[in-house]
């Protein structure tokens, strides 16, 4: 059992709230996944890439990682620390400081890379995460959240969820994949890096990978509906969209509600009835193999 | 506040009455009738009611929302989450809105209306129960129902009744397939009087002539060589 949310707002005014939402949307999945927690968040940046980065040990020598990355890739890199992650910020190659830091830093598990997300994790009580990290008070587009109850690989910080490996992309799940260790091996072969273990890391991949092929959202989803083997309901972050997918048994629950000024989605409806607005919101099951997604740029289209 | 601080026909409140009291308070009533407010979402709400008291719940449930029901009359004004009624044994459950997975999930008497749509598994190993549905139902469902009746007015998913033993299905829809040993049945006299029956007791207005009945071929019964891999 796992729990996750996710919230992606339509009506700009709610923006400064994203982070006090996701947090109450946050908490009523703890006993879903008391193990660790983690959450991604959407929300502006500047031109410059961005990457969350977590010290594996507690210890890492975030300015030796600063000097070093400048030193090698010429260019200006900033870092601040946040209890035991950091997020560096340059206007280097944001895929380029990511490899480097695979490359050179044992230590160091690079949780996300893009100009609009971060992700922060924590192991322990979910609620704790998001007070350690400071969720109620982030403001953002949208955001997405897991709280964890390991069946596949160990508890630790860098296998919570979110998972992200491609720029500003992300993806949380519940369930397990049976065919995740074929499919690592092909992903590596075609030059992804991975991090952890973990099947759902192997997922998150998967979508990068495709869409760094060309592939929209909705193709890539398509794609992993038949290429990947396993239970999952899938809740999906990019830079400007959400998306969620459960695959065709659906055993695993999810529950979707929409009103003029927000998605949400959550593993349970608990999750979605702390949201303003929620008495009047359509609420559905999402099918079994179909894929939901919204956009910014197709809200403006509609509007 | 306690079961014997609350007496029959209130309001109970689960913004300030934790569940665990509100489903005391249900389970110890011999009748009368209550309204439960602020649900929301909350997991095994009115479930092991063993008298016939009403329930009316404002808002939407969480899991096994009336679960083992026994003579009580639940009614949630919003949407049921998985498991509604499950092994419900007499009474009425009824569902204003939508529900999830597993609706009637083994159920062995009563009756259980679901006015929106049902997901997945609607009616899974159904042991005597009657399912209305006023929408349609998701994959699997009836999978291994043994006795009862489930009626669907909308549609049915893929694998409607797989496995299935002796329930009656009735489907006014389209049917997306029939699961292992299902298959289309005569609609004789007996099967449009229980269907009609069900119907108005369910309030809904349907044709029956419009519905098709499915059933166990009863191939499954006894072990053969030719359904093993």
């Amino acid at each position: 059992m796992c729990g996750i949310v996710g919230l992606f707002l339509k009506n700009k005014a709610l923006e400064p709230e994203l982070g006090k939402l996701t947090a109450l949307m946050l908490h009523e999945m703890c006993d879903r996944g008391p193990d660790s927690a983690g959450f991604a968040i959407y929300g502006g940046g500047d031109e410059r890439a961005k990457l969350v980065l977590l010290s594996k040990t507690g210890e890492t020598d975030w300015n030796a990682i600063r000097d070093g990355l400048g030193a090698s890739l010429l260019a200006d890199i900033e870092i601040e620390k946040l209890r035991d992650h950091a997020i560096l910020r340059t206007s280097a190659d944001g895929r380029k400081v990511r490899a480097w830091i695979i490359e050179n830093c044992d230590d160091v598990t690079v949780l996300s890379l893009g100009t609009s997300i971060e992700v922060f994790k924590g192991v322990g009580d979910p609620d704790q995460m998001a007070v350690d990290f400071g969720l109620a008070g982030r403001s953002g587009t949208h955001a997405i959240a897991h709280t964890r109850m390991a069946t596949e690989s160990a508890i630790t910080t860098a296998g919570s969820h979110p998972f992200s490996t491609g720029s500003d992309t992300c993806l949380v799940h519940n369930g397990s994949l049976s065919n995740h260790n074929n499919l690592r091996e092909v992903l590596a072969a075609h030059g992804e890096r991975f991090q952890t273990e973990n099947d759902s890391e192997v997922a998150a991949a998967y979508l990068a990978h495709r869409m760094s092929e060309g592939d929209t959202l909705n193709e890539a989803l398509e794609s992993a509906l038949r290429d990947l083997d396993g239970f999952y309901t899938f809740a999906i972050g990019t830079k400007d969209g959400f998306a969620v997918l459960r695959d065709p048994i659906a055993c695993k629950p999810a529950v979707i509600a929409e009103t003029d000024d927000w998605v949400a989605m959550a593993s349970e409806f608990r999750a979605i009835a702390p949201l303003p607005g929620v008495e009047n919101a359509k609420i559905w099951e999402p099918e079994p193999a179909r894929i939901y997604s919204w956009s910014h740029a197709s809200q403006e289209r509609a509007a | 506040m306690s079961a014997d601080t609350l007496t029959k026909n209130s309001t109970l409140d689960l913004a300030t009455t934790p569940l665990r009291n509100v489903n005391e308070v249900l389970q110890s009533a011999d009748g009368g009738s209550f309204e439960v407010i602020n649900t929301g979402g909350a997991h095994a709400l009115a479930c092991g009611l063993d008298s016939p008291v009403e329930v009316t719940i404002k808002g939407h449930t969480g899991y096994y929302c009336a679960g083992m029901n026994k003579s009580a009359s639940v009614t949630v004004e919003g949407n049921a989450s998985t498991g509604v009624a499950e092994n419900m044994m007499s009474g009425t459950v009824r569902v204003k809105g939508n529900v999830s997975q597993s609706a009637g999930a083994t159920a062995h008497g009563g009756l259980l209306v679901i006015e929106g749509d049902a997901s997945a598994r609607c009616g899974i190993s159904l042991k005597g129960a009657e399912i209305v549905v006023g929408g349609s139902v998701g994959h699997m469902s009836a999978f291994m129902a043994q006795a009862g009746a489930l009626v669907v007015c909308g549609d049915a998913g893929e694998a409607l009744g797989d496995s299935i033993y002796e329930a009656r299905l009735y489907v006014r829809g389209k049917v997306a397939s029939l699961g292992a040993d299902c298959i289309e049945k005569e609609m004789r006299d007996e099967h449009r009087i229980q269907l009609a029956d069900l119907l108005s007791r369910a309030g809904i207005d349907a044709d029956i002539s419009d519905f098709k009945r499915y059933g166990s071929a009863r191939q499954l019964y006894n072990f053969k060589i030719d359904n093993a891999y």
